[in-house]
């Protein structure tokens, strides 16, 4: 028997995350559909006119995201909250905040990652330049995580509750929109021929600031719903 | 050593039970009483710091719980009503994932020493969904062979048991006292634990 460290118990969380997503893989592929069909919806929807598909590309896909990210954040913390097992979590010996962390990674491992390697694919369906989906890619990469992280806040206010999914998706979304706004710009920003160093700096600095209380603050939100 | 003072505790509005105070010291048991409903889990769960308590204080060798935090938890293991275990897992990975989230990390012969000693030989690799209620109760109260926390807070350990889990844990209850270990559980069915004697409060 051995003591396990901060980082061990992190690593520990993550990979037992992992590999229950692996064992419920329908769950995964679920979010992951629902963002595909969103975005292909609207070129059917819209019509094929190219101009107005390009400039609408970058929204559609960050609102695709936005939407399915949403959908997965329920099962964040309610099938632990139902077993005990996040009961057990509290008890660890280390700060509830590590183990958060770790499901937060594991999440957008599981929900946000998928996406960001699906939607170059998608960006095609829309003719965007392939400067434009290096851009996508960018803003995805370092805004998936703030959604995921923000969204555990929501997620641990209405464990337990009745209907919560709604009321989650209602807490988190208006929270998402910066990242929404600066992922969007930087896209924009590129096919104007402008920089897009600024957009992805703030979404980079999001990203730090989510990193560094969201796991604490989700920590606290999770003491409150188990009282 | 486990002080509780004064606590007073609340469900909603109705008041579980006020004015609480009882010492627990190495090497004793107490058996926590009550009718349904008496609040037997919430002071558990009070004990835990799930809960806080509308008044009063638990201290840990001489230290509030509330200022210990993860310190405390260290020392301490909690089983509940819930068994913490995942039906995609399995015996196994269930077993050296509840050991680590409690600082506690398991290679895999430990493990298989455990679930072997809890009646569970040839079902360490199974998904404990196919396993039944009493079997995953084992899997969940393996843990307690494999802590090193000092004081053990038990909820109906003995739900879903049979005659021979019964006495295996009275033997672990027992080798936990004899290490000077501290047990607070509670139950409806009787618990024997030789050499000790088992003390009780009552909650109405």
């Amino acid at each position: 028997m051995k003591k396990s460290s901060m980082l061990g118990l992190l690593v520990l969380v993550i990979r037992r995350d992992l590999v229950l997503a692996m064992r419920r893989r329908a769950d995964m592929l679920t979010t992951l559909i629902f963002f595909v069909m969103v975005v292909s919806l609207f070129p059917l929807g819209v019509g094929p006119e190219m101009d107005m598909l390009r400039k609408m590309a970058a929204g559609v896909l960050w609102v695709a995201a936005l939407l399915s990210s949403m959908l997965s954040l329920g099962r964040l913390f309610s099938a632990d909250y139902l077993d005990g097992t996040l009961e057990q979590m509290m008890l660890a010996p280390q700060s509830l905040s590590v183990l958060v962390l770790g499901k937060m990674v594991a999440h957008w491992m599981v929900s946000g990652l998928p996406l960001v390697l699906m939607a170059p694919v998608l960006g095609l369906q829309f003719d965007m330049s392939a400067q434009a989906l290096g851009v996508l890619i960018a803003g995805l990469l370092l805004g998936t995580p703030v959604l995921s992280m923000v969204g555990a806040i929501g997620a641990a206010l209405t464990l337990g509750l009745r209907g919560g999914g709604v009321l989650l998706s209602l807490l988190v979304l208006p929270l998402c929109i910066p990242v929404l706004i600066f992922g969007t710009g930087a896209v924009e920003a590129s096919t104007a021929g402008l920089g897009v160093a600024s957009h992805l700096s703030l979404l980079g600095a999001l990203l730090v600031l989510a990193l560094a209380f969201t796991p604490w603050v989700t920590a606290q939100a999770l003491r409150i719903s188990m009282e | 050593m486990l002080e509780v003072s004064n606590l007073a505790c609340s469900r909603g509005d109705h008041r579980l039970f006020s004015g609480l105070s009882f010492t627990l010291h190495p090497g004793q048991i107490m058996q926590v009483q009550g009718a349904n409903g008496s609040g037997k889990t919430s002071l558990l769960r009070t004990l835990c710091g799930f809960m806080m308590p509308d008044e009063g204080d638990i201290a840990w060798c001489g230290e509030s719980i509330r200022d210990m935090g993860e310190d405390y938890y260290a020392e301490m293991l909690y089983l509940g009503h819930l068994n913490a275990i995942k039906d995609e897992l399995s015996a196994l990975e269930n077993l050296r994932i509840s050991a680590g989230l409690s600082g506690v990390e398991l290679d895999e012969k430990e493990a298989l020493g455990a679930l072997r000693r809890m009646g569970l030989r040839r079902r360490e690799m199974l998904p404990t969904k196919v396993l039944s209620q009493g079997q995953r109760r084992r899997v969940a109260l393996a843990r307690l062979l494999v802590s090193d926390a000092r004081l053990w807070v038990l909820d109906e350990p003995l739900a879903a048991l049979d005659v021979g889990a019964v006495t295996l844990i009275q033997e672990l209850v027992a080798e936990h006292l004899a290490r000077q270990g501290m047990v607070i559980f509670t139950t409806h069915q009787p618990l024997q634990v030789a050499g000790t004697e088992m003390r009780g409060l009552s909650l109405s």
